[in-house]
């Protein structure tokens, strides 16, 4: 294989320049994700109502979120991976809909 | 993930030779560059761990509509977990899982020394989340709130029997703890199984690494490795604040 394939290689979506994060830029998520996870602690002993539960997934989420973007790499990877991430976050949450959506139903105003 | 993760066997050396396109030890022959095993191999990666989300997932709905249907049994339940140990065991797997990356950080840079003490450190570190989920375990062995035969509801039909302060639970109700202590353990216990597993692999990974296999530009499975942790966390960081802080302020 010629150098030149081999670049034009990189600008598919199967191909992404290779990065090495740095120790710092994981410092700052490490820090991020511990005053996220005290927030999360702290958010939960205020009486918020049915905020509570939100603001508890919705923290989770972030947190997931960048550890799955800087911790796994997500957002250094090549198309088709990110593709494939969001597939199967896409799908969980066609899962998760659809169960809800039924057992909702099926008990109008008991829940 | 076996072809990504071998390094050197002499025989697919030779057969890499006879192709006239193999580099570096690690590049088995059926991959054009370097770039597209490692791609390959973290994309398998990615597979896998899509996978265990909808595992994960399915025990995650589970607990949803447990919890929309037997919400005062689960709140009372839930508060009997010790947040303290929930806190800290939750900052414990953040900063394995910063060690990792550090780790990955240091095998892309080539410091072997630098790459087997973080593994030292992570592995430590997760073998303290089990000890201190071991404690919490037993504390609830102790108290019979463990599901089944001997599961005892007395805590939560007179809580202030018990000095707790909580509105005491209708028998019924007070039975379906049962289900969120079922819960409790399965997912818990599932995401601890993940642990052991992930530090069995740690150990031969150390091994590896003292042996420089991924200080020379190889980094595949330290990388891979490092995903499988990295979402043991993640999906730890849903488990606390939904089983430790479902209800914590003072009900009314």
């Amino acid at each position: 294989m010629t150098d030149q394939a081999t670049h034009a290689h990189l600008n598919d979506p199967e191909h992404a320049q290779h990065r090495i994060v740095t120790p710092l830029q994981y410092f700052f998520v490490y820090i991020i994700m511990l005053a996220l996870t005290g927030l999360t602690c702290a958010a939960a002993f205020v009486d918020l109502k049915w905020a509570n539960a939100v603001i508890a997934v919705g923290i989770a989420c972030t947190q997931a979120t960048i550890g799955a973007l800087f911790f796994m790499h997500a957002a250094f990877q090549s198309r088709l991976i990110k593709l494939t991430i969001g597939a199967g976050v896409f799908v969980f949450l066609v899962m998760v809909t659809m169960t809800m959506s039924d057992y909702m139903s099926r008990s109008w105003g008991m829940w | 993930m076996d072809s990504a993760l071998a390094t050197t066997d002499p025989a697919d050396l030779h057969a890499g030779q006879e192709h006239g396109h193999v580099s570096l030890p690690q590049h088995r022959h059926h991959f054009e560059t370097v770039e597209q095993q490692r791609e390959a191999g973290s994309f398998g990666m990615w597979l896998f761990l899509l996978t265990e989300i909808m595992f994960f997932g399915g025990m995650f709905l589970a607990y949803l509509l447990y919890r929309n249907w037997y919400y005062p049994a689960f709140v009372v339940a839930s508060n009997q977990l010790s947040v303290r140990i929930g806190t800290i065991n939750t900052m414990v797997l953040i900063t394995s899982g910063f060690c990792m990356a550090i780790g990955v950080w240091a095998a892309e840079v080539r410091r072997r020394s630098l790459l087997v003490a973080m593994l030292v450190t992570t592995t430590l570190l997760g073998v303290l989340f089990l000890s201190l989920k071991y404690g919490e375990y037993h504390e609830k062995y102790e108290l019979h709130h463990i599901p089944g035969n001997n599961f005892n509801i007395s805590m939560f039909t007179n809580p202030a029997g018990y000095g707790i302060k909580e509105a005491p639970l209708p028998p019924d109700m007070a039975q379906k703890t049962q289900v969120f202590f079922f819960l409790y353990f399965a997912m818990t216990g599932m995401h601890a199984l993940h642990m052991i597993i992930g530090l069995g692999i740690l150990c031969w990974l150390i091994s590896r690494a003292r042996r420089g296999d991924f200080s020379a530009g190889y980094v595949a499975p330290v990388e891979n490795f490092a995903l499988y942790w990295h979402f043991i966390d993640v999906v730890w960081l849903f488990l606390y604040p939904l089983l430790y802080l479902i209800n914590r302020h003072p009900m009314h």
